[in-house]
């Protein structure tokens, strides 16, 4: 069997237009997340990552029109286009499209901009497929926020049973009204820029972005790559908008995943969590990792940098985990100040060098779904 | 190496009638309503889950379906859940972008994520298993075909439970069927597609 590895990738956030200008935002601990005020359903303003149309429009005006397309669409056709560019050879006549998003173009339910049908994420897909011309039907993955990973193992699996050579994996999602007065209604925003795993943490900030990834057989000479090893998910069958208390269907993602692949939690050596920084979610993570046996193993969460970028998260932390495995560094998870769940958790405090083989990736989302993924370095 | 897969039961809801492994097995008055006719079902299946009636109305057609494949029962708690339909959870986004004026409504809110649905199957049968939603134009086999053969392939299921299930405009399609590896129906492109639109109604 093949392996596929984690190729060229891009991410487009309010700290970078590239993954070049993501990681140097990171290691100067540059967060997305700033005072935002344009909202009616926050009367005094509130914490989001933001990116601003105009530059949007700038830099998609250098490869298309942009008012052609809605902000998503673009922001997706950004990161798909910098993927592409690094690989001119690539036949896209057998090159899939996966496409990560919860939402698509939720921005623009009741408005007359665009045709009504670039609601569906089918179309919305379609759209951003013809841009480039891909020949193959995209795939859509949207399940909650586990979709970015889940559709690194949608790639990864319809290589393996040969629909596609290999695939480009790109996420998006907005921070739109819809999204920001539903998690209000929840209570769940957090009145400062969100801290994962800290004791003062009060609750999600969201955030915007898209990324992209080429995922597929590498044949270059490069001296490290990163290996896709396998991806397993399990529902919580606890609850529909709450995680479950006891971490059952993440912790269940992670051992089963170890066992089938032979991997002992002492093997890993980073951990990137999920981490959306409200009281239960944090909690439920912490569990789940300490029944699975990683309580000392480095952990972090991006969320302090970017926010919740919803169906784009996993795939953004996914991409982030693979530059920290090739360039041996494990980022500080953003905002930490002090331990705040009831299970201890080796949380990474300050940038540091480490050498580093096997990482594992999780998500956790709504409708109780968990996903757990290894990646691997392999060196020549 | 793929090995041999199997079509082992099948469910549809579409136009006020159900449709089991085939064979008509319901019909409602045409004229009713969706809810009506959803209630229509739960009553007639003698069903008993309070759950049901905080569900949207694609999640209630969702755990009939389910209810009427499996007879209430699936017995391998690792059946993974490989579902997709066209409109994601557009019903409900319009309905709870309806509450966004005055309350925005966390109860419908929750409702707008299409696999929401797989948590409320999950729940109901206490599946801690695979869970898969994509969205695609019509139904698409292939990609249940794909996914599926990736589950068995890599050892991580002996059973998948698929769907097919739209909801917009008040237009429902359901098209549920499991998957296994003995059974009566090859599990390809062609029975699947024969399976969804029958021909002797």
């Amino acid at each position: 069997m093949s392996r596929n590895y984690l190729l060229s990738d891009s991410i487009i956030s309010p700290i970078g237009f590239s993954t070049e200008e993501n990681l140097k935002a990171i290691r100067n601990s540059e967060s997305a997340l700033k005072f935002q005020n344009n909202s009616r359903f926050f009367k005094n303003g509130y914490f989001a990552g933001l990116i601003n149309d105009l530059i949007i429009d700038e830099r998609f005006g250098e490869i298309g029109n942009p008012t052609d397309y809605t902000k998503l669409e673009k922001l997706i056709i950004l990161a798909i286009q910098q993927v592409l560019k690094t690989h001119p050879d690539l036949n896209i006549a057998q090159t899939g499209l996966v496409i990560s998003t919860t939402k698509g173009n939720i921005d623009q339910l009741g408005k007359t901009q665009f045709p009504s049908d670039r609601l569906f994420l089918w179309k919305m897909a379609k759209i951003i497929a013809d841009f480039f011309g891909f020949r193959m039907k995209p795939i859509v993955v949207s399940n909650a926020c586990i979709s970015g990973a889940l559709a690194i193992k949608t790639a990864n699996d319809f290589i393996e049973t040969g629909k596609f050579s290999n695939a480009i994996v790109a996420a998006g999602d907005l921070v739109s009204e819809f999204v920001l007065s539903g998690f209000q209604s929840f209570q769940a925003i957090s009145p400062e820029p969100c801290r994962p795993f800290s004791k003062d943490r009060q609750g999600v900030s969201l955030g915007e972005a898209a990324a992209a990834v080429l995922i597929g057989p590498d044949t270059s000479n490069s001296v490290d790559k990163i290996e896709y090893i396998d991806a397993i998910t399990a529902n919580d069958a606890n609850h529909i908008s709450g995680p479950s208390r006891t971490g059952e269907g993440l912790y269940q993602s992670i051992s089963r995943l170890l066992q089938q692949n032979k991997v002992e939690a002492s093997q890993i050596n980073y951990l990137s969590a999920h981490g959306t920084a409200t009281i239960y979610n944090d909690e439920m993570e912490a569990i789940a990792f300490h029944r699975a046996g990683l309580e000392n193993v480095p952990v972090n969460s991006f969320k302090g940098y970017y926010g919740h970028t919803l169906g784009t998260s996993a795939l953004i932390e996914s991409i982030l985990t693979k530059h920290s495995l090739l360039d041996n560094e494990l980022f500080a998870s953003h905002n930490f100040t002090e331990s705040g769940t009831s299970k201890d958790l080796n949380v990474i405090e300050n940038h540091q060098g480490k050498d580093l083989k096997i990482a594992l990736k999780t998500a956790s989302g709504f409708g109780g779904c968990n996903l757990a993924m290894l990646l691997k370095k392999e060196s020549l | 190496m793929s090995e041999e897969l199997f079509i082992t039961k099948s469910v549809i809801i579409r136009d006020s009638k159900i449709i089991k492994n085939g064979k008509p097995f319901f019909k409602a008055d045409p004229d009713a309503s969706l809810s009506e006719f959803l209630k229509t079902i739960y009553k007639e299946e003698h069903l008993k889950y309070p759950k049901f009636f905080k569900m949207d109305s694609l999640s209630k057609l969702v755990y009939l379906g389910v209810e009427l494949l499996t007879e209430g029962n699936i017995p391998d708690k690792k059946t993974a859940l490989v579902f997709a339909n066209s409109v994601s959870s557009l019903e409900t986004d319009e309905a709870y972008a309806g509450t966004m004026g005055e309350f925005p409504s966390p109860s419908l809110f929750v409702y707008t994520l299409p696999n929401i649905m797989l948590g409320e199957i999950s729940i109901r049968h206490q599946l801690k298993s695979e869970n898969i939603f994509l969205i695609s134009e019509e139904f698409d086999p292939t990609i249940y075909l794909d996914y599926t053969k990736a589950l068995f392939q890599q050892k991580k299921t002996d059973n998948v439970l698929c769907g097919w299930v739209n909801l917009h405009n008040n237009e429902y399609d359901v098209f549920l069927w499991q998957i296994a590896r003995s059974g009566r129906t090859d599990f390809n492109e062609e029975e699947l597609k024969k399976l969804y639109l029958p021909t002797h109604e």
